[in-house]
């Protein structure tokens, strides 16, 4: 008898140090786990990730291993980034499509050896990994549950690693080590969520509790802080990061045909490799290319310091051309930013309007802001890719 | 260096149909075959010393018309034993049905009712026939804006089907995608007819009568020439024979023997192909005449597809159902009295059709096939030693993945030869030597995917714009350079060459 239906959400392996730790009982469901939203102070979580060290459960993030002679080729024609590129050692950031160029996720990609990836994302993609599979001499597992992995961000970071005994001073961005934690392998891998100094630190279900500790303990200096993904958003908005199922929607779940986008749509045309052969989407995209994409996803500034989230975007506060998918007060750059999905070409001109609908003492009021289109990320510090990273 | 401006993979009735057309239009063709002659799915064989059969098909019943003219198959020897081939609906007890004239245009042992009710159906369904046959004549419509649909030619044929009249009209589309013992059992009484028309509509199908969408296919195969059947003038070895000899006249060069591995692609768009020996033939333009199924998962591979296309391309179901009997006899065997020069179809009620039908999908062998018998031998001379016989048979329905395939081969003929001893008694002491080709053998033997001739169900999920798969129904396939022309593309096989005829009208409007 299975009674898997009897724990809908399950638990991490980081589980009883959060739930402890969890002084507003404020959870949401992430990929079938529980995971909090914020611990005690949201404001407080997210001035940890900018100013000091924050600790976020990363564990619900799904994960591919993909090992085998053709694991390379395999993830080339998956991918729209040139995999085979990425030595090992490194990680990127990537994409892959359907068939018509439309975006399935995104994720990151990390090379652990010549035949040996580990691939992370939003959703689950199994059976379209294992399509894409055949004719390839490659194995392609999900191991999220065999992994407990932890994000430790801030610009303390570096210093709670050295002083918990893990020496990251010459890792370079989007670089990763492997170090021995009680006698066990753990894999550090300089990436994060935050658009800040940071870093992943990737270890067995096993470990998870010790290496809880010994950050905490390592970190509490620093005004350590275990963070919830509501802090964890507001960075990301920040960093300019785009989140599936958020931002977009996966071309296989969208059921509205005009719904899917493709990289162009996204802005991540940037990493398309045209050269490296065949990969799947590729006529498709190029076709788009030659043709021209509908939508872009675009940066804004707004005025004013209501969030725009969720709302309307005008063209000369009339022709409706597109809509927010992120917004926010930015504690960081001071500005009310946001996210967008905006009808081509409306994307470069000076002519959007934002209609937000501000709730004041269980009142909407109508506004409509002044917003203009503007680079991303919106907060990029030096120190995020400083090596060595400053003491702070 | 180009080889020449075509290669076409496959030297079936479709990659040449499609060379002489293209060849026409001024391009250099050299078509590949592997086998050690033409024609494919049409040829003699002699099975037996002194024994000539039809190697797999053995009626002509869709020929294209464009072929037969466009080639001029007549100046290249291609003639007919017999035309307007009659059936005879067997019965176990003599009493059987002889159906005279195209689609048993004459029915005289049918009762009173049954003889009125037959001709008004008759004649409805070759008019839906009629209407859709011009489908089959051209590249399937794409539904999707700027599909370089043929639009006008599309409202033609549309208002054709309209033009059938507000009451058949109606009739069309209640019919169109009926099961086929439905409709017999609606109109019909005779179960010698029923069965015999149950028999004909899955014919080469893996469906039974009572499988949704069956009489399509009756009306696909009342498309070709409305039904009529014809026997070719030395088997139909004549047909592949005329064809290449009409290829030839055209200027194609052909190749037997050269198995092709795989397609080359250079940049994203094919170049060429390289055989089994390793030796490479290049050129702008890659035709295959062969499986959908196995031109893209061996011949091109995953590297140069994406990935949903490719995987739907292993998904293209071919099942094939139907077996091949060849027997040598030292005599006319006696079929209680019917004459050896008609079709003999062995299909005594829709019952007999379904029953032999539900065994195949276990994977099972019927205890009580269906077969349609032809004995070449008494339709022109060469085809058997004198005084002797040779005999053809299509068998239905044969597993096509058994458990065991030697032991499912020895037990589909023993119960194929039970059902002819059962229909002529004496037969099993007239055989001197017997063949049967299971679907397995089939596939092994002529390259199709599952032993089904269609190269791909031919079903309604499987049709027009759905066939082999949307992204390649138009005969353009995904990888630039790479076409399809055969079987497994609209509208299907049977010996007919109109799948490579329509591939090279679509190339030369595209390529023009």
């Amino acid at each position: 008898m299975k009674d898997h239906f009897h724990t809908p959400l399950r638990q991490t392996p980081f589980h009883p140090r959060t739930s402890a730790l969890n002084r507003l009982n404020q959870w949401g469901a992430w990929a079938g786990y529980t995971t909090a939203l914020a611990f005690d102070d949201e404001a407080m979580e997210y001035t940890a990730i900018r100013n000091g060290a924050s600790l976020y459960d990363l564990c619900p993030m799904v994960k591919y291993r993909i090992t085998g002679p053709d694991a390379a080729a395999y993830l080339n024609r998956l991918t729209i980034r040139n995999a085979a590129k990425l030595s090992v050692g490194g990680v990127h950031y990537t994409v892959w499509c359907d068939d018509a160029g439309k975006v399935l996720d995104d994720g990151t990609l990390f090379r652990h050896g010549a035949e040996d990836f580990m691939l992370c994302c939003q959703e689950r993609h199994l059976p379209w990994l294992l399509d894409s599979a055949t004719g390839y001499e490659v194995q392609v597992r999900e191991v999220t549950e065999e992994v407990a992995a932890l994000s430790l961000q801030g610009p303390c970071s570096a210093a709670v690693l050295q002083a918990a005994g893990f020496d990251m001073c010459n890792l370079r961005p989007f670089r990763m080590a492997k170090l021995g934690f009680e006698g066990v392998e753990i894999t550090i891998s300089r990436t994060g969520f935050t658009g800040d100094l940071g870093y992943e630190i990737w270890a067995t279900p096993a470990q998870a509790l010790p290496l809880w500790d010994a950050l905490m303990r390592a970190g509490a200096p620093w005004g350590i802080r275990p963070i919830g993904t509501s802090a964890l958003n507001l960075a990301r908005i920040e960093a300019g990061f785009i989140i599936t199922n958020m931002d977009f929607i996966p071309a296989d779940q969208a059921v509205r045909e005009d719904r899917a986008r493709s990289p162009f749509e996204l802005s991540l045309d940037w990493m398309i490799d045209w050269e490296k052969g065949h990969f799947t989407g590729r006529r498709a995209l190029l076709a788009e290319k030659a043709r021209g994409s509908s939508w872009a996803l675009v940066g804004l500034d707004i005025e004013g310091n209501v969030s725009a989230e969720g709302s309307l975007i005008y063209h000369n506060r009339k022709t409706e051309v597109g809509h927010v998918t992120a917004a926010a007060w930015s504690p960081a750059t001071k500005r009310n930013i946001a996210l967008a999905q905006v009808r081509r070409p409306h994307h470069t001109g000076d002519t959007l309007w934002v209609e937000v609908y501000a709730l004041r003492e269980l009142q909407y009021h109508k506004l409509m802001l002044r917003a203009h289109v503007t680079e991303r990320p919106f907060f990029a510090p030096a120190r995020r890719r400083a090596t060595p990273p400053g003491a702070f | 260096m180009p080889s020449c401006d075509a290669i076409i993979i496959g030297g079936g009735t479709n990659g040449l149909a499609c060379a002489a057309r293209l060849a026409a239009s001024g391009r250099r063709v050299t078509v590949l075959e592997a086998a050690p002659a033409m024609g494919g799915g049409a040829s003699t064989v002699e099975f037996a010393p002194g024994y000539r059969v039809s190697g797999l098909a053995h009626l002509v019943l869709n020929l294209d018309p464009r072929v037969v003219q466009g080639m001029d198959l007549a100046r290249h020897g291609l003639g007919y034993a017999t035309t307007n081939l009659a059936t005879t609906a067997l019965s176990a007890t003599g009493d059987h049905l002889r159906l005279d004239g195209p689609f048993g245009a004459h029915a005289p042992g049918l009762s009173e009712a049954d003889r009125a009710a037959w001709a008004a159906l008759r004649s409805r369904l070759l008019a839906f026939a009629r209407v859709l046959a011009p489908f089959n004549a051209m590249a399937p419509p794409r539904i999707a804006r700027r599909a370089g649909n043929d639009t006008l030619r599309l409202a033609k044929l549309g208002l054709g089907v309209r033009a059938l009249g507000k009451e058949e009209f109606r009739e069309f589309l209640r019919m169109i995608l009926i099961n086929v013992a439905d409709v017999l059992e609606d109109d019909l009484t005779d179960d010698r007819l029923r069965g015999a028309l149950a028999f004909d509509a899955t014919l080469g199908a893996w469906l039974g009568p009572r499988s949704p969408n069956s009489l399509i296919l009756l009306l696909n195969r009342l498309a070709g020439a409305q039904g009529a059947l014809a026997v070719p003038q030395g088997g139909m070895g004549a047909v592949a024979g005329a064809m290449t000899r009409a290829a030839t006249a055209a200027g194609v060069a052909l190749r037997c023997g050269a198995k092709v591995a795989r397609v080359l692609v250079t940049g994203d768009a094919a170049s060429g192909v390289m055989l089994d020996t390793g030796e490479e033939l290049h050129a702008p333009l890659v035709i295959s005449a062969i499986n959908p199924r196995v031109t893209f998962q061996r011949l091109v591979g995953p590297q140069h597809l994406d990935a949903g296309f490719f995987t739907r391309t292993g998904h293209i179901r071919s099942r094939g159902g139907a077996a091949k009997l060849h027997l040598a006899l030292k005599g006319l065997p006696d079929f209680r009295g019917a004459d050896p020069t008609t079709r003999l179809v062995i299909a005594p009620s829709v019952g007999v059709v379904e029953n032999a039908f539900n065994a195949v999908k276990y994977a099972e062998v019927p205890d009580a096939p269906v077969m349609e018998v032809i004995l070449p031998s008494a339709h022109g001379t060469g085809m058997a030693p004198d005084g002797c016989h040779s005999l053809s048979a299509i068998v239905q329905f044969a597993p096509h993945a058994p458990e065991n395939p030697d032991a499912a081969r020895a037990q589909m003929l023993e119960a194929a030869l039970r059902q002819l001893e059962a229909h002529a008694p004496g037969l099993r002491g007239l055989i001197l030597h017997a063949e049967l080709l299971m679907p397995y053998d089939i596939a092994a033997k002529f390259g199709m995917e599952g032993g089904n001739w269609h190269h791909g169900e031919l079903a309604v999920e499987q049709m027009l714009f759905l066939r082999p798969l949307p992204e390649a129904a138009q005969y353009a396939t995904p990888l630039p350079g790479l076409w399809l022309a055969g079987a497994g593309s609209h509208p299907g096989g049977g010996i007919s060459g109109a799948a490579g005829w329509n591939a090279a009208d679509r190339i030369i409007k595209v390529l023009k």
